[in-house]
C-alpha cells in the first residue's frame, strides 16, 4: 500500500478516532481543571486508576456503564485529594500532581495484586462493542470512522459538546473561566473560588478516569501495568496545543491520533528498515514539538497555578 | 479557612515535621495492610527487619539508596531554583548509556583514568539532556514539567533501540542487554563479596559538595533567590536565565551519575530495567529532605529501606510489595503538608 493511499482508507480513520477517544476525555478533563486555574499533573495516575476501576467493576460482575461510573467516581476521589491540597492549602501544583500520580498508580497496582494474586495474564471482560448508527454509518469512510464506533467514543464527542456548552453558555462556566483568569472578580460576585476550583478539579479528574477506562473497556478488554504509557502527559500538551479551547483541543487530539495511527501503518510498510522504536517515539516527540510551536503565542489562563486566598491581593 | 504565616520554627521543631509526616504515612498505609488482611504491626516489623535487621539487609538498603541519593540531589538542586525537573529518569539512563559506550572496551585505560573520564562524560550527557528543556523554558516559555516527562519515554525507547542495535550484547542470547563493562570501568566493592560499592561513597561526597555549593557559593545563593522569587531576583541583578541553565546542568549531571553508578558499580551492563523509577522516587527523596542536600542522604536511605524491606516482607506476608510505592507516594503528600505547617498556621473561621 502507498504511503498516501493509507489516508483514504476507512480502517485508518476508524483507528484514528478510536485512538483519539481516551485522549478526548482526558484532554477535556485537564482543560476544565486548567480553565479553573489548577494544573492537574495527577492525570497520568488518575487515568491508570480509572482504567483499573472500570475494568475491575465489570470483571467483578457489574455491567459496563456501572464500570464507567465507578471509574468516574474513583477519578473524582483522587481529584478531591488533589484539590484539597492545592486549592485551600495552596500547595505546589507540580509536586502535589506528581504525588497524586505516584499514589494513584501505586494504589492501583497494589489493589490489582491484592485482588488477583495468582493470575499471570490479566483476565478479559466483555468490552463495549461497536454500535453502528443506522444510515449514517453507511457513508463511505467518514461514516465508518465516526458512526460505527463504540458507545464510549460517542460519549467522548458528546462530552466535548457538553464542555463547550458548560464553559461558554452557562453562568457556572463563566465562573469557572473567571476563577482561572481573575479569581477576585469571582469572589466579588459572592461565589467561592475555592468551591469552583475543587468542583472543577473533581469533574475534570472524573473525565480523565473515564479516558483511562476507555482503554480497558473499549479499545482493549483487560488491564495491563503501564498501559497509560504517557497518554496523560500527552493530554497536558494537547490542552496547551488547543490553547485551552475545547474545540481546538478536540481537533488537536484527532490530529494527534491520526498521526499515531499513521505511524503504525508506516511501520508495517517500512518493515524493519527503520527501528520500530523511532515510530514509537513519535507521539512524545510530536507533543514536545506542538508545545514549542504554540508556546510563543500561548495565552495561559492568567491565574493558572496561582493559589487564591480570600482577601489577599 | 485561611493560612496565616508564622515565625520561622527552631531546628528541633523543623525536624519534627518529617517525623510527623512519616507517622501519618504509617497510619494511612496501616489501613491498606488491614484491607489486605494482615496485621499492620507484624507487616511494619517485617519491613523494618527486611530493611535493617541484619548486616545483609542493611548493606542491601545502602546499595539501593545509592541511585536514590543521586536522583534525590538532582531533584533537590532543581526544585530549589524552581526548575521542575521530572526527567531524572531520562538523565539516569543517559548516564548508563555513556558508561556502557565508553566502558565496554572503547577506551582501554586503567581504572584511575577511565572511571573519572566516564563520570565526566556521563555528567555532561545528563546535563545536556536537561539543558534542552531548560532552554525551551527560558526562551520559549515551554513548561519543563511536560517536556522532561515526555523525554523520559523517548529516552527509554532510545535505550531499547540501542540494546537491540549498536549496543546489543552478542553473547546476550537475544535479551535486550549490553555487553558487560571491562574491569577498568567497574567501581570496586566496599566489602569484598558484598554488593555495596564505591558508588555509595561518591554519592555521599556528591551530597557534601552540593551542600557547599548551595550554602557557601554565589551560585547557591542565586539559585535560592531565583527559586524564591524570580522577578525579585531579576530586579536585584541576578541573571535569572543563566542561573536556571547552571541549575539544569548541575541537576542533569547528578541524575546521570545514578545511571553511571548502577552500571559501573552494581549491574555491569545496561538493561531496560536499570531503574525501577529511581528518577521519580528521587522527587520523594528530595521533598522528604526538604531539599537539603545532606538530608537527601538520610531520606534516600529511608526510602531505600522501605523498598528493600517491603520486598522481604511480601515474601513472608501476603501483602503485595507495591505497598512500598504507596508508602513512598503517601509520604510525599504528607510531607508537603508538613512543610506547609512549618510556615503557616491554619485558621478555621
Amino acid at each position: 500500500m502507498d504511503v498516501v493511499e493509507i489516508l483514504f482508507t476507512a480502517s485508518f480513520w476508524v483507528a484514528a478516532i478510536r485512538i483519539a477517544s481516551p485522549l478526548i476525555f482526558a484532554t477535556m478533563g485537564e482543560l476544565i481543571c486548567e480553565r479553573a486555574g489548577v494544573l492537574n499533573l495527577g492525570i497520568e495516575g488518575i487515568m491508570t486508576a480509572g482504567a483499573f476501576a472500570g475494568w475491575f467493576t465489570v470483571y467483578a460482575g457489574g455491567d459496563l456503564w456501572t464500570g464507567v461510573a465507578v471509574a468516574a467516581l474513583a477519578g473524582a476521589m483522587f481529584g478531591l485529594l488533589h484539590a484539597t491540597l492545592t486549592v485551600p492549602l495552596g500547595l505546589s501544583q507540580h509536586v502535589v500532581g506528581i504525588g497524586v500520580t505516584l499514589l494513584a498508580t501505586s494504589l492501583t497496582y497494589f489493589t490489582y495484586r491484592l485482588a488477583l494474586p495468582e493470575v499471570t495474564s490479566p483476565p478479559k471482560i466483555d468490552a463495549f462493542q461497536p454500535l453502528p448508527i443506522p444510515g449514517l454509518s453507511k457513508i463511505p469512510v467518514i461514516g465508518e470512522a465516526l458512526f460505527a464506533q463504540t458507545p464510549l467514543t460517542y460519549l467522548a464527542f458528546v462530552t466535548v459538546a457538553l464542555v463547550v456548552w458548560l464553559l461558554y453558555r452557562t453562568p457556572l462556566g463563566l465562573a469557572i473561566r473567571a476563577a482561572g483568569e481573575n479569581p477576585s472578580a469571582v469572589e466579588a460576585q459572592g461565589i467561592s473560588v475555592t468551591a469552583i476550583r475543587i468542583g472543577a478539579v473533581m469533574a475534570g479528574s472524573a473525565l480523565m478516569a473515564i479516558g483511562g477506562a476507555f482503554l480497558t473497556m473499549s479499545a482493549f478488554n483487560s488491564f495491563f501495568f503501564g498501559m497509560i504509557n504517557g497518554r496523560g502527559w500527552i493530554c497536558i500538551a494537547l490542552v496547551v496545543f488547543g490553547s485551552w479551547r475545547p474545540g481546538k483541543a478536540l481537533l488537536g487530539a484527532i490530529l494527534f491520533a491520526a498521526f499515531d495511527a499513521y505511524q503504525v501503518r508506516l511501520q508495517q510498510i517500512t518493515g524493519g528498515v527503520v527501528p520500530y522504536q523511532i515510530f514509537l517515539m513519535m507521539p512524545y516527540a510530536l507533543s514536545i514539538l506542538a508545545l514549542i510551536l504554540v508556546a510563543r503565542r500561548a495565552t495561559y489562563p492568567k491565574a493558572l497555578m496561582i493559589p487564591y486566598q480570600k482577601g489577599e491581593r | 479557612m485561611r493560612l496565616e504565616p508564622k515565625p520561622a520554627p527552631t531546628l528541633a521543631v523543623t525536624l519534627l515535621y518529617p517525623l510527623g509526616a512519616v507517622a501519618a504515612t504509617l497510619v494511612i498505609t496501616s489501613l491498606l495492610v488491614l484491607v489486605a488482611g494482615a496485621s499492620p504491626f507484624s507487616v511494619f516489623y517485617l519491613v523494618a527487619k527486611g530493611a535493617a535487621g541484619s548486616q545483609f539487609a542493611l548493606l542491601e538498603t545502602l546499595t539501593r539508596s545509592t541511585p536514590l541519593i543521586f536522583t534525590g540531589l538532582a531533584v533537590a538542586v532543581a526544585f530549589r531554583a524552581r526548575l521542575w525537573n521530572i526527567g531524572a529518569e531520562a538523565q539516569l539512563y543517559v548516564g548508563g548509556i555513556v558508561t556502557v559506550v565508553l566502558g565496554t572496551g572503547a577506551l582501554p585505560l586503567p581504572a584511575f583514568l577511565l572511571i573519572p573520564i566516564i563520570m565526566v562524560v556521563a555528567m555532561a550527557g545528563g546535563a545536556l539532556m536537561l539543558l534542552g528543556p531548560a532552554v525551551l523554558k527560558t526562551r520559549f516559555g515551554v513548561d519543563e514539567v511536560v517536556t522532561t516527562l515526555l523525554l523520559n519515554f523517548i529516552v527509554l525507547l532510545f535505550v531499547s533501540m540501542l540494546l537491540e542495535g549498536p549496543l546489543k550484547d552478542p553473547m546476550g542470547l537475544g535479551w535486550p542487554q549490553s555487553s558487560k563493562v571491562i574491569a577498568g570501568a567497574q567501581l570496586p566493592r566496599i566489602i569484598q563479596g558484598k554488593r555495596l560499592h564505591y558508588g555509595f561513597v561518591i554519592a555521599i561526597v556528591s551530597a557534601l559538595i552540593v551542600w557547599v555549593i548551595m550554602k557557601k557559593t554565589t551560585l547557591g545563593y542565586e539559585m535560592r533567590a531565583v527559586g524564591h522569587n524570580p522577578q525579585a531576583a531579576g530586579f536585584a541583578g541576578i541573571p535569572v536565565n543563566r542561573v536556571l541553565m547552571k541549575t539544569a546542568l548541575l541537576s542533569g549531571g547528578l541524575a546521570a551519575l545514578a545511571g553511571f553508578s548502577e552500571v559501573s558499580g552494581l549491574k555491569g551492563n545496561l538493561t531496560l530495567d536499570l531503574s525501577p523509577g529511581y528518577g521519580y522516587s528521587g522527587i520523594v527523596v528530595a521533598m522528604l529532605a526538604m531539599l537539603n542536600p545532606v538530608g537527601v542522604v538520610v531520606s534516600a536511605i529511608f526510602v531505600a529501606g522501605i523498598f528493600v524491606g517491603a520486598d522481604a516482607m511480601s515474601r513472608a506476608a501476603q501483602v503485595p510489595s507495591y505497598i512500598a510505592d504507596v508508602m513512598v507516594a503517601t509520604a510525599l503528600l504528607t510531607m508537603v503538608v508538613a512543610i506547609l505547617m512549618t510556615r503557616f498556621r491554619i485558621r478555621w473561621k
